[in-house]
């Protein structure tokens, strides 16, 4: 792989765009580009080849963070947020992957042997709002004690109202 | 210079390439012909090492270790369901709460995940004024690094003249926005107060701020002081034995498990939000990023030293920037209470390294989730491959490296 630092340059984006959306027609969907930033809505199946290929194709090789989202009882979903960056091809860029997940199914392919920094990030998703990584080397709980019963983050947990 | 080093420790680099240690291995290094079953020591969660709350189970084959396992999580305390019911006011001084050695950073990149929502720019004037702050709090946040690292050296010179020059820094603190830690300075739209009217008993003159006089002089000084401090690190054989050469991870490695900031830095990885994804007025500044390539532990330490230098420089171009701007130029904007619906999302450059906040508003004055990236949970979680073949009494240097901050990395 070529590892170049090259320049920022206005039309990294739309470049980058055409790209995902010419290799995962149907299954990906870039909602919006700005400076350094392509934001994108994808299906949960093909989450870990899209992964892979913006590794291996296009050089983002740092996993900034893995997130949840609790949409709450009125969607009945959750959300699962990958931002990824770029130090060499792209340098500076930012590629945002949201997948949405029902109630019914919190399941989703893990990502944590595509960058090991994921790995942290997919445990403590799993432990505050019980979304499943599947394949993931070791779904314990990391911030919360061990014998924890609840996924903290999830709207349905409630907390004490502010003062 | 690694390569020498490393030949200290027989077979040190078929093991960091994933060989195991063998009884045959261990006793060519330590001489004895012992039984060497290996055996986990947990180092914390309150250990000198330490430097907070967390704990390091290491599993170690005699003298050389083989696996580490960090346990993080005493300090959770659900900062980001608690801000979920608080308005983005209330929200400004829980954010330097996030790590007490730098807080003015996760507080600056809050209010600017907020303007960014809110689709405002910040004065000329605040921007300067900002990137000043940081880069106190990136001056103060390395040297209690510094500090902390003569302390694990077992050198209290390093530590007390480190902690010196540090309190320089923080009496600018003190008199930028009267704390000396948790500084509640950075304001949704601006900042708290001007920089001009600092010190209004004294005699300013019209143009002019005895604060901004005196930050150029703490400059002036620390350049020659942070030498003096330099000097009795890099003179010292002590030192130098036990950073060169320790702690080795590689480039690819290091960008694969997510390590960021100075630590990557001395991988070799040449990146720096500051100057690749500008935020504020960082694209108008001219500074240095400083990249070393060995990835060893002394690396680490030479890049952080050298962001020092680079921070004094930074501070002096935006004196004479904000001196240019003058007393009458805004410093802050009236902002609404409430951010429209919508999502976005910000990195910024920490001491420690890339911090990221997510903000999902629904319209209210409260946000309605409010995702932390902190760096240093990242880091800690590579602690298997940065200690993988190196000795017990190294692990503290290594870890030292990483410069701990608990409050950040449990949230």
């Amino acid at each position: 792989m070529d590892l170049q630092i090259r320049e920022y340059q206005d039309s990294w984006e739309a470049e980058i765009k055409s790209k995902l959306e010419a290799k995962f027609a149907g299954k990906l969907t870039v909602t919006g580009t700005q400076t350094r930033k392509v934001l994108a809505k994808v299906d949960k199946s093909i989450i870990k080849e899209l992964c892979l290929y913006v590794r291996d194709e296009l050089s983002f090789e740092h996993c900034i963070s893995v997130m949840g989202n609790d949409l709450g009882d009125a969607e009945q979903k959750m959300e699962v947020i990958y931002h990824i960056e770029n130090y060499t091809l792209y340098k500076g860029v930012i590629l945002e992957f949201t997948v949405d997940l029902s109630y019914d199914e919190l399941h989703i392919e893990t990502v944590s042997d595509v960058w090991g920094g994921a790995n942290w990030h997919e445990r403590e998703t799993w432990e505050l709002y019980g979304i499943v990584f599947d394949n993931h080397p070791r779904l314990e709980r990391l911030l919360t004690p061990d014998n924890y019963e609840f996924f903290p983050f999830r709207k349905s947990y409630k907390l004490r109202e502010a003062q | 210079m690694t390569d020498e080093k490393i030949t200290q420790i027989p077979d040190a680099q078929a093991i960091a390439e994933g060989a195991e240690v063998t009884k045959e291995m261990a006793a060519a290094y330590t001489g004895s012909t012992m039984d060497t079953d290996k055996m986990w020591i947990i180092m914390g969660p309150q250990h000198p090492f330490s430097h907070g709350l967390w704990t390091l189970k290491i599993c170690a084959d005699g003298e050389i270790v083989t696996d580490a396992d960090p346990i993080v999580g005493y300090l959770h305390r659900g900062w980001e369901k608690e801000v979920e019911n608080r308005t983005y006011t209330k929200i400004i001084p829980m954010a330097d709460r996030l790590c007490y050695a730098a807080s003015m950073t996760y507080t600056h990149l809050f209010c600017m995940t907020c303007e960014k929502a809110l689709g405002i720019d910040v004065p000329e004037k605040t921007k300067y004024i900002r990137i000043v702050a940081d880069e106190i709090n990136r001056l103060q946040s390395h040297l209690m690094w510094l500090a902390s690292v003569g302390t694990d050296f077992g050198n209290y010179t390093v530590f007390l003249w480190s902690t010196r020059e540090r309190e320089y820094w923080m009496d600018m603190n003190v008199r930028l926005c009267g704390a000396r830690l948790t500084t509640n300075y950075p304001r949704i739209g601006g900042v708290r107060n001007d920089v001009f009217d600092i010190d209004c008993d004294l005699p300013n003159d019209e143009d002019h701020s005895r604060f901004l006089r005196d930050l150029v002089r703490c400059c002036d000084h620390f350049d020659k002081a942070l030498w003096e401090i330099v000097g009795l690190v890099d003179n010292n054989s002590t030192f130098m034995s036990r950073m060169l050469g320790t702690g080795i991870i590689t480039r690819e490695q290091c960008a694969n498990l997510g390590i960021t900031g100075p630590a990557a830095r001395g991988t070799g990885i040449d990146f720096d939000i500051r100057r690749d994804n500008p935020y504020d007025n960082y694209d108008q500044v001219d500074f240095d990023v400083p990249v070393i390539n060995s990835g060893d532990s002394y690396a680490r330490y030479m890049v952080r030293v050298e962001e020092m230098f680079q921070c004094t420089k930074i501070i002096r171009q935006c004196v004479q920037k904000i001196k240019a701007l003058g007393r009458s130029a805004p410093y802050r904007l009236k902002v609404p209470s409430k951010i429209p619906a919508g999502r976005t999302f910000c990195t910024l450059e920490d001491p420690r390294g890339e911090s990221m906040m997510y903000l999902h508003s629904d319209g209210t004055d409260h946000p309605y989730r409010l995702k932390v990236r902190s760096p240093i949970f990242v880091n800690v979680s590579a602690s298997k491959p940065l200690l993988e073949g190196c000795r017990i009494a190294d692990v503290p240097i290594i870890m030292a490296m990483i410069d701990m901050c608990l409050g950040e990395t449990d949230r």
